[in-house]
């Protein structure tokens, strides 16, 4: 066609040029004219978007719900499951159909994106009186629950335990990831390596908790500092990545260094932590014995109880302190920008080194603690997930803040152990539904749900550690916290 | 000589899962510069969705072997495209412009997710499959009695392997598609900008390369013969090994560190012990990050303040 309206193919125009010629030409002068799209009732479009919804999740689960893969006799077997296929495809089809027609019945924006940079308000210190509450029942704890809860006082002991541990583990690897911004991704290997240089110390030399657990930390430490220095280069997703690696490098020495560790079959006979001596057991000498009163064994719970309470909050007080000194305030600059701290004059390699030998000195902690209160370790409970699950309370709590990471430990560890009294669903789906089952599928889901409605974290405002005149919280979308860079 | 044969056959049949695994990873990379910690759960689904496509043949009296094959390919690459391409608009597309460790967050939430879902739905238990496909060729059969086989499986693997990779790299060098995520690599901005749809360009990513990791999954189902829910952690380290090796958000950088990573490891177990071929892999992963960050085949990273 443009051959014709041409007088010549030799002064014709080459590439883009011509295209938009020919393009002008099709067109004839006319300006572009594109029809408006129509656009369908509230009611058609969520009808369309559920069923696209719909034949997504078909597709998706087809081969999960529908076929089931078993072991049979003759090797493998198929068996056909429609029943949860289908009731699967139909609730994300009534969901999906829901949510269009009544939470995003508004229009959308074309364009998005844009976000409103929250102003720093000076807020009600919501903050500082919820940590003083907290504070107080958990100084309190055992005796509240001895009075309330006497018939599970035992199990609820335990995890609040649990979640302590983890609530210590986290403000250790925040002044790793949220104050100096070092993505540490191998968490468990210092947890690790307190936990095994207690427990081997104590096993092959018969020393005491107390006497290990600054030992462990020491260890933990040199390890922090050793696995710390090649990675100093590092930056960011490549650091994450290489701190995995040596967390699972230490994982398999563990498992595989049979005559120092016991290879797979772990440390048993870890000693318990006595009390200037005393032990919880029966007997002569023991706790119960020297105050003369009867003997319990909920009584060892709480001591240990108070154990990980007093190293949590040593961890928060030491970490609260360094904030305040040089080292603290560099680690923050540090988190900022490499880049200035260097031409600042900061030894980054220094202000590196030490918080990862600050954090891995409470993992190590923490990990000593670990095998005490378990009495047996073996390489299975330093798997990765662990470290996944300590970055994730430390990221979903809000990076760098400290109240943040006991939030999301109650949240994540307490409402994930709660699944396992959630028996009364089994009345709905039927005598073989075991919720502990779907622990860590919850977990996993939570983790992306809690992160998409909120990707700063639970507590995303920051009081900032340097103050000038008087104090303003930082708005989260200021803080460049865990960039990375 | 012949034991280094064999083991070389091996670590390249290795090596090309690898690779196929680590494309993936080095697109997403390159183009969102985040690690898609769910690939390799991505690739463990591949497998599974292979081993009940196969299954349901079997059941239905489809035995005929290269149409099974054909069709556990088709049906494994489409459901789990299907996968990543859910995956990246549920936990990664609402993420988008946020800091960065939020998606790092949510592909490990991911990551324990799909791990969960495949073990609570297919039950804890490793799954075999009775190999497929016997025989091979002997290349060499020495008067010491070592003999050195290539499989046909081997064959099988490694032809697939390079013509994907060759068709793959044909899709990114020519298409329109290809310039597309070359153009959001670059700057996505400016791309956005020039009338390039990144949210689909990065949508197609993600389907890219979780159709090739279903390939890879279904390699490694019919090679290896046993599957679990777990497998894709340790292939997703490795498989990230081989793409950071050759140099990250390059495609050929992927196949070489897929192929040095295979060959290292097998060797490594060939040679010296079996119980630390991930030591040896990790290591590697470590020494090349410290001393070569930006990899074989890689750009470096430039710096700007």
């Amino acid at each position: 066609m443009s051959d014709m309206t041409s007088p010549s193919a030799a002064d014709h125009p080459e590439g883009a040029e011509r295209l938009s010629e020919e393009r002008r030409e099709a067109m004839r002068g006319e300006p572009p004219f594109v029809e408006a799209p129509t656009t369908d009732s509230r009611l058609v479009r969520s009808l369309k978007e559920a069923g696209i919804t719909a034949g997504l999740v078909a597709l998706l689960t087809l081969f999960f719900f529908l076929f089931r893969t078993d072991i049979a006799v003759g090797g493998l077997a198929l068996s056909l499951d429609p029943v949860t296929w289908i009731v699967a495809i139909a609730i994300a089809f009534v969901g999906r159909f829901l949510l269009s027609f009544f939470v995003f019945a508004g229009e959308r924006p074309s364009v998005g994106g844009w976000k409103k940079v929250a102003a720093a308000t000076a807020r009600w210190p919501i903050g500082k009186a919820l940590g003083a509450i907290l504070l107080l029942v958990a100084l309190t704890l055992p005796f509240l629950l001895s009075t309330f809860l006497p018939s599970q006082n035992r199990y609820l002991l335990d995890l609040a335990i649990l979640i302590l541990t983890y609530v210590m583990l986290g403000w250790g690897l925040n002044i790793v990831v949220g104050l100096a911004g070092l993505l540490d991704l191998g968490y468990v290997a210092f947890y690790a390596v307190g936990a095994y240089s207690f427990a081997l110390l104590a096993t092959n030399f018969d020393l005491g908790f107390w006497v290990c657990l600054p030992m462990a930390g020491l260890f933990a430490a040199l390890w922090g500092i050793v696995l710390g220095f090649p990675v100093l280069r590092l930056r960011g997703d490549y650091l994450a990545i290489v701190t995995l690696a040596f967390g699972e490098i230490i994982r398999v020495v563990l498992l595989n260094w049979y005559d120092f560790t016991g290879g797979p079959n772990g440390v048993l006979g870890i000693p318990k932590p006595t009390l200037f001596g005393l032990e919880f057991s029966r007997g002569e000498g023991s706790f119960s014995d020297f105050f003369g009163i009867s003997y319990s064994p909920v009584q060892r719970f709480v001591f240990l109880y108070y154990i990980i309470l007093a190293l949590a909050l040593l961890t928060n007080f030491v970490t609260m302190r360094m904030r305040k000194l040089p080292v603290g305030r560099a680690w923050e600059a540090l988190r900022e920008d490499e880049i200035a701290c260097r031409s600042l004059g900061i030894n980054t390699v220094n202000v590196k080194l030490t918080a990862f030998a600050t954090g891995a000195m409470f993992g190590g902690f923490a990990g000593s603690f670990f095998a005490t209160r378990q009495g047996f370790i073996s390489p299975e409970s330093f798997t990765f997930i662990e470290s996944a699950i300590i970055l994730a309370i430390v990221v979903l709590g809000g990076l760098g803040s400290q109240l943040g990471v006991v939030i999301a430990s109650v949240v994540m560890i307490g409402g994930i152990e709660l699944l396992r009294n959630l028996t009364g669903l089994q009345a709905i789906f039927g005598a073989g539904f075991d919720p502990t089952q779907y622990r860590m599928l919850i977990f996993g889901l939570a983790m992306v749900l809690i992160m998409v409605w909120k990707p700063r974290g639970l507590v995303s405002t920051r009081s900032p550690s340097a103050v000038y005149k008087e104090k303003k919280t930082i708005g989260a979308d200021l803080v460049a916290q865990g960039e990375g860079h | 000589m012949e034991y280094f044969l064999q083991q070389l056959i091996n670590g390249v049949t290795l090596g090309s899962i690898y690779g196929l695994i680590a494309i993936g990873y080095t697109m997403v990379y390159g183009i969102i510069g985040m690690i898609n910690f769910a690939h390799g759960e991505i690739f463990m689904i591949g497998s599974f969705i292979a081993l009940a496509v196969f299954l349901a043949l079997a059941a239905i009296g489809i035995t005929f072997l290269p149409l099974v094959i054909l069709l556990m390919i088709i049906v494994a690459m489409l459901c789990t495209a299907a996968w990543g391409w859910t995956i990246e608009r549920v936990a990664y597309r609402p993420l988008r412009g946020s800091f960065r460790l939020a998606p790092l967050i949510t592909a490990i939430g991911m990551s324990i997710f799909l791990q969960n879902f495949v073990q609570v739905t297919q039950g804890a238990r490793v799954k075999p499959l009775p190999p497929q496909i016997q025989g091979g060729l002997t290349l060499m059969d020495s008067p010491s009695g070592i003999v050195v086989q290539i499989s046909w499986i081997q064959i099988i693997i490694i032809a697939m392997t390079v013509v994907l990779m060759t068709a793959f790299s044909l899709i990114i060098s020519r298409t329109s598609l290809g310039r597309q995520q070359r153009a959001c690599e670059q700057d996505r901005k400016m791309a956005s900008l020039l009338g390039v749809n990144v949210d689909r360009t990065i949508s197609l990513t993600f389907v890219m390369g979780a159709a090739l990791a279903a390939v890879a999954g279904m390699m490694f189902l019919l090679y290896y013969g046993v599957i679990d829910f777990y497998i894709g952690f340790i292939a997703g380290v490795k498989a990230f090994t081989a793409a950071v090796l050759g140099g990250i958000g390059s495609l050929p950088g992927a196949m070489l560190g897929g192929l040095a990573i295979g060959l290292i490891e097998t060797f490594w177990s060939g040679y010296f012990s079996v119980e630390y071929k991930d030591v040896a892999a990790f290591s590697i992963l470590a020494i090349v990050l410290i001393f070569m960050p930006s990899g074989l085949l890689g750009r470096p990273e430039v710096e700007k303040v």
